[in-house]
């Protein structure tokens, strides 16, 4: 079935292949913006949305002896500024999964502590939380939830596991295994079907997880997927049939 | 072990092989050894009684011998006599006396096996075993408390044993170390790893002496320093003895000359099948030699396919099966096959039986490489190896008569001098902490006695002791996870014991690519499921091996290949395993294997550009590879012994750029990329480039011939060596042969977990995760250690840059460049690469916007 799965709403709808840092996406008769960073907006309520930052995972696994370059906090964070300076939404959501694990806060350098909060300055900021993040700590402020619904619209960190609409969602880490014409790329991805959205993680070490994973057949149920590969440049839609499995 | 040319296994009722003579060894041996080389009919050679002689000496010797000399029990002599001789003491340590390593576990457990039958025949009480990662974790340990009296092992292995606390007892006793197939072994990154063991051993056991066991090279004078402690590495190079056993019979090599032409391109010598058929049939046993698993599966194929006496013929290369390889091992030196279809897996010495004939399909890339080849035909010296060489295309007839004629000089190629890789050292500083504190200018006086460390500067080696303790990075953040920490005495000591646990499962220099298992299913079974991976009914079937994970990649479902022999349908892949169905009969697809592709050597290729310049000597060739040379140079020039010719013409609707270096595919392919690089950014819009040994071809839409003419391209600037500096960094940055290079030293070094305790990491994972590391650390630390060892690697390694920058200046001022309306006799066979060879392409960005470009045709054709 995926390999014939019709192009649903996430379709592009912009035809010229010069211009693809941003795309159109449709959720549920909502018009959103995907961006190549990996981040979503939503200019009718002029919110951002990320997912999965991760942050801190570096020093997560330097604690455990496995000294990985500590800059991924201060990388993921320097992005998420870029992306916030070209969209000044007022509102971010942030999807969950946010810190690596629970002592997150007392590894993170006050130098990365510092751009965080001048990224909360003007406005209004929102943790959501995740299985690493089931509590956050009072010093990262922004408020914190377990979900919100804003315009019929729900955000939650995990997935719904069946075929719901009108969610946003992170957890999984969306990836694309991209085979043509004999090259295959494998890239982070936003998936969806038109009703519903997975985001691909924000953090610089997350990983991916490939779309045609089991792990994603209950959200898309017999509708098939469609996804935005996301390029160095620009933000790809990809037909389902060049997908590969890991 | 090749003793006197004798294997009384493999050649159970073969006559002895040398005339047998009154004993008359001089007096070096004693009694027991002269009559049990009278009782056998054999003689001692001179270089055994020669390294018997540097033994009793106390001195560090290098033995170079042809195969079939006896090289193995020459390096076993002294122990054996020394043991003979004096009851066993326990002054020291454990009483482990010789220690044995090989490059490869079923060497030493070949070795072990031969060695038992002298040892029992002279009644000898010496205690024999292995130790390799095959070894039970219960004997192993017994090993270290209670070692045997020799003992035969792999570089890894004395790692991990350096690294316990009580290596200084184990080796206490040691007097011998005997390294078998060091020119092998010295070269390589594992050999970087046992230098840096030996100089630790030479510290444990200060009274030892080593012996070097090498075929044939150039010059050994990096192989004689590799043996012994280098005591003022600024000053001088100490080398050990050397001991060069006589030559035996010069081989009997023949190019295979037919009525069929040779083909103008192409690696599988499917022309000349139906004669290696017939020399099979009218030798004993024949070995087929093929350079890649490609080639041996289609050789392999094309043999049975004409095998109409139904002759045992076998396959071997690496990526079968280990039980298929071990039947196929067992099988040929029970002298059960008449022929196997091999890749290098065999080119080290494991006994082959009774060989008659080697045929090397292919160009053999090596002049030592082939006399190597050569040497498993007719294990004794004395007579003449008998060798035929197939060229499968003309460039090859080039280097195959080059070869011969080196092989017929004597001469090898040169043992390629390297410094110490400093991910293996980084490894290495782990397993010193994990054994005991240690202090560093003890460590690094001891680290720079190793030869390929002799250079290294002392504030490199703190760098990479700051790595091994903080990860090394700029940004200090990670004091307090640091994993090894000063004591009151100036040392280092291991921040927790659970790191040796660490070390000892990400221990060893061996990162293999991504394995994928290729299990047979039923067809019904397998058709039914289709490709989804949440069907899961394909259960038995055998595994029929092991392919690299990227070559799955690119196969859909439906196509076919060549695997293990046969004509596989790829049906599917679920987690770590392809399912494939026979499809006989059906054209196969052929695998694009990378593997087992070694690039021509320096030595060959001078030789075959002195040949092509120099029209005296093409009489010597067949006659349609003379007359194509004669074409060449009435149509265009031929290439020079010192410059480089570069021949433009436009072909289609492209205009094609052919370039004639000889340095071996690696370094083309470099070269190619950059060319590229810099051809785009003079408007010439390069479009893709292909490279084999011999030459590189660079096609686009703008026309080269008349940019040249009228000077907006210069040949002097597009090939100056400047190249490698900017352009090389940008096409690094994006490279991914740079994030193949990256993960293997970011694993070696232990950045990366090879595998977590108890849990094996896919090697998927760890491409994933290493990519991300590499990223970030390019970005954000480009200074960082192991950036530098990467791009070390990559110099000498899958990108050549060191043979590229030696070219670049070796041509500066000495282009030659012809103007063509068309394309030239040499240039067809680097063309006919073109679809044979993946050409190389640019940014992965364009595939993805091209992908993307699809998709838009597609709904825009849907709409409209």
């Amino acid at each position: 079935m995926r390999n014939t799965a019709p192009l649903l709403e996430l379709k592009p709808e912009r035809l010229d292949v010069g211009e693809f840092s941003q795309q159109p996406v449709s959720i549920s008769g909502r018009a959103f913006v995907a961006d190549v960073s990996g981040a979503l907006y939503w200019p009718a309520e002029d919110v951002l949305i990320v997912a999965d930052l991760h942050l801190e995972k570096g020093s997560a696994f330097a604690s455990r002896g496995i000294l990985l370059p500590p800059y991924d906090t201060a990388a993921t964070l320097e992005r998420l500024a870029a992306t916030l300076d070209a969209y000044q939404a007022s509102t971010v959501i942030c999807l969950g999964d946010s810190f690596h694990d629970r002592n997150a806060a007392d590894r993170m350098t006050a130098e990365d502590r510092g751009t965080l909060s001048i990224l909360q300055e003007d406005r209004d900021w929102l943790w959501l939380n995740g299985n690493h993040d089931p509590v956050i700590d009072a010093r990262f402020g922004g408020e914190v939830r377990s979900e919100i619904t804003v315009s019929d619209i729900t955000f939650r960190h995990e997935p719904t596991a069946s075929p719901v609409t009108h969610e946003i969602a992170g957890h999984l880490h969306p990836a694309a295994r991209v085979s043509f014409h004999g090259h295959v790329i494998r890239r982070p991805c936003f998936v969806g079907n038109g009703n519903r959205l997975v985001l691909p993680a924000f953090g610089t070490y997350a990983g991916g997880l490939n779309v045609l994973d089991e792990a994603f057949a209950p959200l898309f149920g017999n509708d098939g997927l469609s996804v935005f590969v996301l390029g160095q440049e620009g933000l790809y839609p990809i037909a389902p049939r060049l997908l590969k499995e890991d | 072990m090749s003793g006197v040319s004798q294997k009384a296994r493999s050649r159970p009722k073969g006559p002895p092989v040398r005339a047998a003579k009154p004993a008359n060894a001089p007096a070096v041996l004693p009694d027991q050894f002269k009559q049990w080389f009278a009782r056998r009919g054999w003689r001692p050679r001179d270089h055994q009684l020669a390294l018997v002689e540097k033994s009793q000496a106390r001195r560090s010797t290098l033995l170079i011998a042809p195969t079939g000399a006896g090289k193995t029990l020459a390096g076993f002599l002294p122990s054996l006599i020394a043991l003979a001789g004096a009851p066993r003491r326990n002054s020291m340590g454990a009483g482990l006396r010789t220690l044995y390593i090989s490059p490869l576990k079923a060497l030493a457990e070949d070795i072990s096996r031969n060695l038992v039958a002298p040892v029992s025949e002279m009644g000898l009480k010496v205690s024999i075993e292995t130790r390799t990662g095959d070894t039970s974790v219960a004997r192993r340990a017994r090993q270290r408390v209670k070692p045997p009296q020799i003992l035969l092992t792999t570089p890894e292995q004395v790692a991990l044993m350096l690294s316990s606390a009580d290596a200084g007892y184990l080796f206490g006793d040691l007097d011998t170390i005997i390294l078998d197939e060091l020119h092998a072994l010295a070269p390589s990154k594992r050999g970087d790893l046992l230098s840096l063991g030996l100089a630790r051993l030479a510290t444990l056991a200060p009274g030892h002496i080593k012996i070097g066991l090498s075929a044939t090279v150039a010059h050994p004078s990096e192989l004689l320093s590799y043996l012994v402690p280098q005591t003022a590495p600024d000053l001088m190079r100490s080398m050990a003895d050397l001991v060069v056993a006589k030559g035996g019979a010069d081989p009997d090599i023949e190019i295979l000359e037919i009525d069929e032409p040779v083909p103008w391109g192409g690696h599988s010598a499917l022309y000349a099948m139906a004669d290696i058929y017939r020399a099979i049939q009218s030798h004993r046993t024949t070995l087929v030699f093929v350079n890649t698993r490609m080639q041996a599966e289609l050789v392999f194929q094309e043999l049975w396919r004409l095998n109409e006496a139904n002759l045992p013929i076998a396959l071997h290369h690496g990526s079968l099966d280990k039980a298929r390889r071990t039947k196929v091992e067992a099988a040929m030196s029970e002298g059960k096959l008449r022929a196997v279809v091999a890749t290098s897996t065999l080119d080290l010495g494991i006994d082959w039986g009774d060989v008659d004939l080697v045929v090397n399909v292919g160009a053999p890339k090596g002049a030592s490489r082939l006399a190597q080849r050569i040497g498993r035909a007719n294990h004794r010296l004395d007579e003449p190896s008998a060798a035929l060489l197939v060229p499968a295309n003309r460039f090859e007839v080039l280097e195959c008569r080059a070869a011969l004629e080196a092989a017929k000089a004597g001469e090898q190629d040169t043992v390629i001098a390297r410094s110490g890789a400093l991910d293996v050292l980084a490894q290495h500083v782990l397993g010193m902490a994990c054994h005991g504190p240690f202090q560093p200018d003890a460590l690094f006086e001891e680290v720079r006695s190793a030869a390929p460390y002799a250079g290294l500067t002392r504030a490199r080696f703190d760098r990479v002791v700051d790595f091994v303790a903080t990860g090394g990075y700029a940004l200090k953040t990670y004091e307090r996870f640091a994993k090894l920490r000063p004591t009151d005495d100036g040392r280092l000591r291991l921040s927790h014991p659970s790191l040796i646990r660490q070390y000892r499962m990400n221990a060893g220099t061996i990162v293999e690519a991504p394995m994928i298992k290729v299990r047979l299913v039923g067809r019904r079974r397998a058709t039914a499921s289709g490709k989804s991976g949440a069907a899961r009914p394909l259960m038995g079937g055998r595994v029929l091996g092991e392919v690299e994970e990227y070559f799955i990649e690119q196969l859909s479902p439906g196509m076919t290949f060549v695997f293990a022999g046969e004509i596989l349908r790829f049906e599917g892949i679920s987690e770590t395993e392809a399912y494939v169905t026979r499809a006989p009969g059906a054209d196969a697809m052929i695998p694009s294997y990378a593997g087992g592709k070694f690039p021509l050597s320096t030595h060959l290729a001078k030789r075959v550009r002195a040949m092509l310049a120099d029209s005296e000597q093409w009489a010597g060739l067949p006659l349609p590879v003379a007359e194509w040379l004669g074409l060449q140079n009435e149509r265009s020039q031929l290439p020079g012994v010192n410059d480089v010719l570069i021949e433009t013409f436009p072909r289609g609707s492209r205009h094609f750029m052919v370039a004639y270096p000889f340095e071996g595919r690696l370094a083309h392919q470099t070269l190619g990329m950059l060319l590229t690089r810099r051809l785009e950014r003079d408007g010439a819009r390069p479009l893709g480039f292909v490279a084999n040994d011999y030459g590189l071809a660079v096609w686009g839409l703008g026309d080269l011939s008349q940019r040249i003419a009228d000077g907006s391209l210069d040949l002097d600037q597009l090939f100056a060596e400047d190249m490698l500096g900017d352009d090389l960094e940008a096409w690094l940055a994006e490279s991914s042969l740079m994030r193949r290079t990256f993960r293997n030293v970011a694993v070696i070094a232990g950045l990366i977990e090879r595998r977590h305790p108890g849990l094996e990491k896919s090697g998927r994972q760890v491409t994933m995760s290493t990519d991300l590391v590499y990223n970030v650390l390019r970005r954000h630390d480009p200074g960082h250690i192991l950036l530098e060892a990467a791009r070390e690697d990559a110099a000498t390694g899958l990108l050549d840059i060191a043979r590229l920058g030696q070219f670049l200046a070796r041509i500066r001022g000495r282009i030659r460049h012809q103007v063509l309306d068309r394309v030239s006799p040499l240039a067809v066979p680097i063309l006919i690469e073109i679809g044979v060879e993946p050409v190389a392409r640019l940014a992965r960005e364009d595939l993805l916007r091209e992908a993307a470009q699809e998709l838009i045709a597609e709904a825009t054709r849907k709409s409209g």
